[in-house]
């Protein structure tokens, strides 16, 4: 055991720890009160009352919890939610098993695996909203090449089918452009995972004549699984707040079957400038990101203990 | 590569033939994913009627020429006239002229890109630089100082990243109406700070724990003050992490759309929420469309190669450890 280390230098020239520690933590806690916490208790305020921000001169009325009353009874608003637990449910599907594979074939370190996982990451790093707008384009049912090369390997007619058009098609249109833009961060932190998993325990499975399938259920999935869930948590909150790609590329439409929570609620605030019914749904919505994702971290610091 | 290697143990040395079919895997799934970005670049240089032939036209000079229009169109503003004006108009002076006078249009000025685009250069260097400025003066607080309360103050600043952009986006855009700060670079620099602050106060955390904290004190026996030493001990030994977070806070900043679509409309909106709205005469103008995202996507395929060893810290927030 090492002595516990004294700090050498207690009284310094210039200014103290304390202060230093004090100008250099105070101005981040004041941007972030200024501008996250102050708007969001603002909003829990706003919610009770009548507000509209197109009218700031109008009188104001408290009207309790009736907001969230209309809200939470609202059938319209659960189709929304529906929705959008559609989407993050085969988003988060599709993104995981691709993801996984992926990372787990880029384990194997073939020649250049560096250069092919860059490429393959440049999707994630790109704007949302341009994503979404240049996807409309590849969408196009006479023009566009998504349909194009459909109907070359299917034989169906290009103008057969109009993916943002349709309204069984269009949420598998925004899942697939979802998919492809973010498979690549599933992948990576999957492949931070495997690369965690030591190779001594492999070692000790073939001494053991352990068959490769074997081996991947019982030491590389069980591994990587709180991997997997931190992808899966980053990906849930995500999408479960999904709004820019999804705004260019449907806009929610069309009527509002892609028309996901974040959606309503832009429209309710910014177009029908019901500031006040929309802060109380703004809050449901933080309200219920923030209690699945404390139920799901729990989940996965058990997995993490085990 | 070799016989050699393909032994039993499959993981620790995979053999040859299994490296080669994850290879091809890969690849193929690489070249797939890669085929929109490779679409768009292709559509810049194509002229209106070749962006939407059908079927499509994929290599340049074999099944189309390639055209600068969409550059032009991008870059200037134009207005249809009559043939009898055009042809009392003098010779066009730039080929961008001549191609759009072929489209029976004048250049009426320059577009609104350049602005927007420079709108977007500024916030996304704005913010980074205070963010980054910010979070490492607090990140080298919270590392080496005994802060009252430290842990739930670092989970109040990663938790101001969860909010949803709409939810916070109604007081804000209040409160920026009431300062007159909406529609303003400042207003968007601050706001984007103050979204980028707690990553770069965790990420930095993670690179300035890392430093030794005997360098410093070696220096202030030298005789340094703690603020000495700090800038020129630590600072040094925290560049990579700087500049690696310093990126991905550009990034953010570049690609942000929420907050700058419902408060920004003019003086201060930035790219993202301008190049979806390139529209040109009957409809969507997809060659000055596809060459505003082009232009748009170049910086962020550079930082992408820039940051690939970075990146699982930078968006895991260093939850995974390396």
């Amino acid at each position: 055991m090492r002595a516990p280390s004294v700090p050498i230098v207690h009284q310094v020239r210039g200014l103290s720890d304390r202060t230093i520690a004090w100008l250099f933590i105070a101005p981040t806690m004041i941007l972030l009160l200024a501008i996250n916490l102050f708007p969001l208790i603002w909003t829990i305020q706003l919610s009770f009352t009548n507000y509209r921000a197109n009218r700031p001169f109008a009188p104001l009325r408290n009207v309790g919890i009736e907001h969230y009353q209309t809200i939470l009874s609202d059938p319209e608003i659960w189709q929304r939610m529906q929705a959008t637990a559609h989407f993050v449910f085969w988003t988060i599907l599709l993104q995981t098993v691709i993801g996984f594979a992926l990372a787990y074939l880029i384990d194997r370190k073939f020649r250049g695996h560096g250069f092919w996982t860059t490429l393959i990451l440049i999707p994630m790093m790109l704007s949302p909203a341009v994503v979404g707008n240049f996807w409309t384009f590849l969408y196009q049912p006479q023009i566009g090449l998504f349909n194009y090369v459909v109907s070359f390997f299917s034989g169906l007619a290009p103008s057969s089918f109009q993916m943002l058009g349709d309204v069984t098609l269009s949420p598998w249109a925004i899942i697939i452009v979802d998919t492809w833009m973010w498979t690549p961060y599933v992948m990576l932190i999957c492949l931070a995972g495997l690369r965690s998993i030591p190779d001594y325990i492999y070692e000790a499975a073939e001494v053991d004549r352990a068959s490769n399938w074997r081996q991947f259920i019982s030491i590389t999935l069980p591994m990587c699984l709180p991997f997997i869930m931190l992808a899966v948590l980053f990906r849930g909150i995500e999408n479960f707040k999904m709004f820019d790609m999804v705004n260019l590329l449907t806009s929610g439409g069309p009527g509002s079957t892609t028309e996901l929570a974040s959606i309503t609620l832009k429209r309710a605030a910014f177009e029908a400038w019901r500031t006040g019914y929309s802060s109380a749904f703004a809050i449901i919505l933080f309200v219920t990101v923030f209690g699945l994702a404390n139920i799901y971290v729990k989940a996965l610091n058990k997995v993490k203990a085990r | 590569m070799s016989g050699a290697t393909s032994t039993a143990h499959s993981v620790v040395a995979p053999s040859g033939r299994v490296k080669l079919l994850a290879g091809a895997i890969v690849v193929l799934y690489a070249l797939v994913a890669l085929v929109p970005l490779i679409w768009i670049g292709l559509t810049s240089i194509k002229t209106p009627p070749d962006s939407i032939s059908y079927p499509p036209k994929v290599v340049p000079f074999l099944h189309f020429e390639p055209s600068i229009e969409g550059y032009c169109n991008l870059f200037n503003a134009r207005s249809r006239q009559t043939a009898d004006y055009l042809a009392s108009l003098p010779p066009a002076k730039s080929d961008c002229e001549a191609i759009t006078r072929s489209r029976s249009m004048v250049v009426v000025g320059p577009s609104n890109y350049v602005p927007r685009f420079v709108n977007s250069l500024i916030i996304a260097f704005g913010s980074t630089l205070l963010s980054v400025g910010l979070g490492t003066c607090a990140a080298y607080a919270f590392s080496r100082f005994k802060v009252p309360l430290k842990d739930d103050l670092l989970f109040f600043i990663l938790s101001t990243r969860m909010m949803p952009p709409i939810a916070v986006a109604i007081p804000i855009f209040l409160m920026y109406r009431e300062l007159g700060l909406s529609d303003t670079r400042l207003g968007m620099i601050l706001l984007y700070t103050s979204v980028n602050v707690s990553l770069a106060v965790w990420l930095l955390k993670g690179f300035i724990d890392e430093i030794p904290r005997e360098y410093e004190e070696a220096a202030m026996i030298d005789g340094y003050t703690r603020l000495q030493a700090f800038r020129k001990v630590v600072l040094p030994q925290a560049t990579t992490g700087i500049v690696a977070t310093a990126i991905f806070c550009l990034i953010f900043a570049w690609n942000e759309y929420a907050f700058a679509v419902l408060l920004t409309s003019g003086t201060a909106q930035t790219a993202p929420p301008f190049i979806p709205i390139i529209i040109g005469e009957g409809g969507q103008d997809w060659p000055a469309v596809a060459a505003g995202t082009t232009l748009f996507l170049i910086p962020i395929l550079v930082f992408t190669v820039l940051l690939r060893k970075h990146l699982l810290r930078g968006i895991t927030f260093g939850a995974v450890r390396k």
